[in-house]
């Protein structure tokens, strides 16, 4: 359903460029558990953003479920993240003001579906990651590891074909990270597609596959070839 | 609706930033107060000069015999018909006039017991009191009754009176002019030159018919005439011109206005106005950028929150609605609390000045609203706009 192909993401920076991702090609399968690892800076984050039309190209051509994204127009665009995709966030990215409900309502409150809808399917999301009881706190009222549960509802309440997490566990403690990661996984069960940034080669272990980036190059063997 | 899901998220977001909605409100809100307290004062200056303009005479038509060449060239021949008491009779039934008084004047000496002075004396009628806004110190202004009548009444000026009687009690005695004897029958108040640079503190009046013949006249010196309706000034004169004309079978009177004089006086207190609208625009100005502050800032700061509302999907033109709400409330609570306080400071000036008639103008209040709420919403959309036009990554990113 993924498909990239020769893909460069280049920063101007000052006089010169920098290259987050280098001639970038992959292709992940609907339903897949990938894990993108690789040192600080390899350009993971610049990849998972590319992944989830949070941000383009600079060259190449990415096709996400046979439509070629960089053709399409930013209403398009908008529309993909809408539906196709979930996106879950290192720093969460919480409206603070917001109740947790009212979070997971959020992607649903702006795609135009009717309150009563809205409220059913955030409680359902907000039951199917265990927070269903603490639906009324904000969010400087949860844990670390609610927080991201909570992020996980908000990404997966538009029933998306795939959820993109970028270092969800990064700020969570080894407890927390399990819970997360346990929600994420089983809902990959349920078939949804899977690609999560981490840098902890226990979690990694557990995806099916394990894509390793360096200097925004991919190295599909495991390091230690170069 | 989704509209209504949309007014609900701003005003979520308002609730949820206390401190900025607050200051947004006060900028735009100090703004308005500003416009209008200062609009207020130089409206209120304005019209206080205008009334006690008005008093002196603004709505009055005058009337000269001759034909005055105000173009310059010199007065061709024509007989000039006397302007007579008939005539006066004749303009007091028309309809746009409220009151006419016609004028005879010569200087005569008055003499009181061994005392004489030389003074100017206005032959007139009981209607001169009211179109001159004459007040009377002691007794009353000539009687009313048939202008054609020859009485010996007499009205002193304030200052006649003092130098004639040298505190002996004006009412009721008698002085001379010429040979005729007159009666005392009222003094005037001091009062101080007239807007026509006749000082009636030094003038006497007499009735017209007894003056006439005193100063051996067949023509009345002008007939001054009040207008019913200021507005219909120049209909009025039009109408006076009209029955001279006819009378005379010639046009050979002068009929002026004061209004010209009113209209450059109004015109230099109108630019005292505008002065004032200057200042007022500037403290708008200067409140438009607190306002544009404010709201650049805090939707400057919300970018993140863009950004988040586009990675989730969220179509652009729905989320620039959300910031159209927010910043349309804002503005409108700004201008219903600016219109608040300026009404409440204008109506706390009138109270503690009651004879200073300040007033908002209208088009200040719809300057002032209408700058402020083009400055709130252009500058709580704006970079809301250009927020919602980064990738999304861009915009959450955290800088
Ligand atoms: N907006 C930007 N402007 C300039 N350079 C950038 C920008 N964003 C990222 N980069 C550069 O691109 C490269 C890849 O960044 P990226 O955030 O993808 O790394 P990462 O693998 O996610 O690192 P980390 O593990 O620390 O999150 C880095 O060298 C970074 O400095
Ligand atoms: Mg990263």
């Amino acid at each position: 359903m993924i498909e990239l192909q020769g893909v460069w993401r280049t920063y101007p920076v000052g006089e010169g460029v920098v290259h987050a991702l280098r001639d970038v090609s992959l292709a992940i399968a609907p339903g897949e558990h990938v894990a993108l690892i690789g040192p600080s800076g390899s350009g993971k984050s610049t990849l998972l953003h590319i992944l989830g039309c949070l941000d383009r190209p600079s060259q190449g051509r990415y096709c996400l479920e046979g439509r070629d994204v960089g053709t399409l127009s930013e209403a398009e665009r908008s529309q993909l993240r809408r539906t196709r995709i979930g996106f879950v966030f290192q720093f969460f990215h919480l409206l603070a003001r917001l109740t947790a409900q009212g979070n997971v309502e959020l992607p649903m409150l702006f795609a135009g579906v009717p309150r009563e809808e809205r409220k059913a399917r955030a409680a359902q999301a907000l039951a199917s990651v265990g927070l269903l009881p603490r639906a009324g706190h904000r969010p400087d009222q949860l844990s670390g590891g609610e927080r991201q549960r909570v992020a996980i509802a908000r990404a997966v309440v538009m029933n998306p074909a795939m959820v993109l997490a970028d270092e969800p566990t990064g700020n969570l403690d080894r407890a927390s990270a399990q819970e997360v990661m346990g929600v994420l996984e089983a809902m990959n069960r349920q078939g949804l597609t899977l690609v999560v940034v981490t840098h902890d080669p226990v979690l990694a272990a557990r995806a099916r596959r394990v894509v390793h980036l360096s200097d925004g190059m991919l190295a599909d063997a495991p390091a230690g070839e170069a | 609706m989704a509209f209504l899901d949309l007014l609900g998220f701003a005003l979520g977001a308002l609730r949820g930033h206390r401190l900025r909605t607050a200051l947004s409100v006060t900028g735009v809100a100090i703004g308005i107060t500003a416009v209008l307290a200062l609009t207020a004062l130089g409206e209120g200056a304005r019209r206080y000069i205008v009334d006690e303009f008005a008093t002196l005479g603004s709505n009055l038509v005058i009337v000269l015999p001759g034909k005055v060449e105000t173009t310059g060239g010199m007065p061709f021949g024509g007989v000039t018909h006397d302007l007579t008491l008939e005539d006066h009779s004749a303009l007091a039934r028309l309809g746009r006039l409220a009151r006419t008084a016609p004028i005879a004047v010569a200087t005569e000496t008055l003499r009181f017991q061994d005392l004489g002075r030389s003074v100017p004396i206005l032959g007139t009628t009981a209607d001169y009191q009211e179109i001159r806004r004459l007040r009377l110190a002691l007794g009353a202004f000539l009687p009313s009754g048939d202008p054609d009548r020859s009485g010996t009444e007499i009205v002193l000026g304030a200052k006649v009176a003092r130098e004639l009687f040298r505190g002996e009690h004006p009412l009721g005695q008698v002085v001379r002019a010429g040979p005729a004897r007159f009666r005392v029958v009222g003094v005037l108040a001091p009062r101080g030159l007239s807007m026509l640079g006749f000082d009636l503190d030094e003038a006497a009046f007499i009735p017209v018919r007894t003056a006439m013949r005193l100063f051996n006249r067949t023509s009345l010196f002008r007939i001054v005439a009040e207008v019913r309706i200021f507005a219909e000034m120049d209909q009025a004169k039009a109408d006076v011109l009209a029955l001279l004309k006819d009378r005379h079978r010639a046009e050979d009177v002068t009929v002026y206005t004061q209004d010209a004089m009113l209209a450059s006086f109004s015109a230099i207190l109108r630019a005292l106005t505008l002065s004032l609208a200057g200042i007022a625009s500037v403290s708008l100005v200067v409140a438009g950028v607190g306002i544009m502050n404010v709201m650049l800032v805090s939707v400057t700061e919300r970018r993140a929150e863009i950004g988040l509302l586009k990675a989730l999907g969220a179509p652009a033109p729905r989320i620039l609605l959300a910031f159209l709400a927010e910043a349309v409330i804002l503005a409108a609570l700004g201008g219903a609390a600016g219109l608040a306080a300026g009404a409440a400071g204008v109506g706390l000036l009138a109270f503690v000045y009651p004879e200073f008639p300040v007033a908002i103008p209208l088009w200040a209040v719809g300057a002032a609203v209408t700058l402020s709420f083009l400055v709130g919403v252009g500058f709580g959309v704006w970079p809301a706009r250009r927020a919602t036009q980064l990738d999304p990554v861009a915009a959450l990113a955290r800088r």
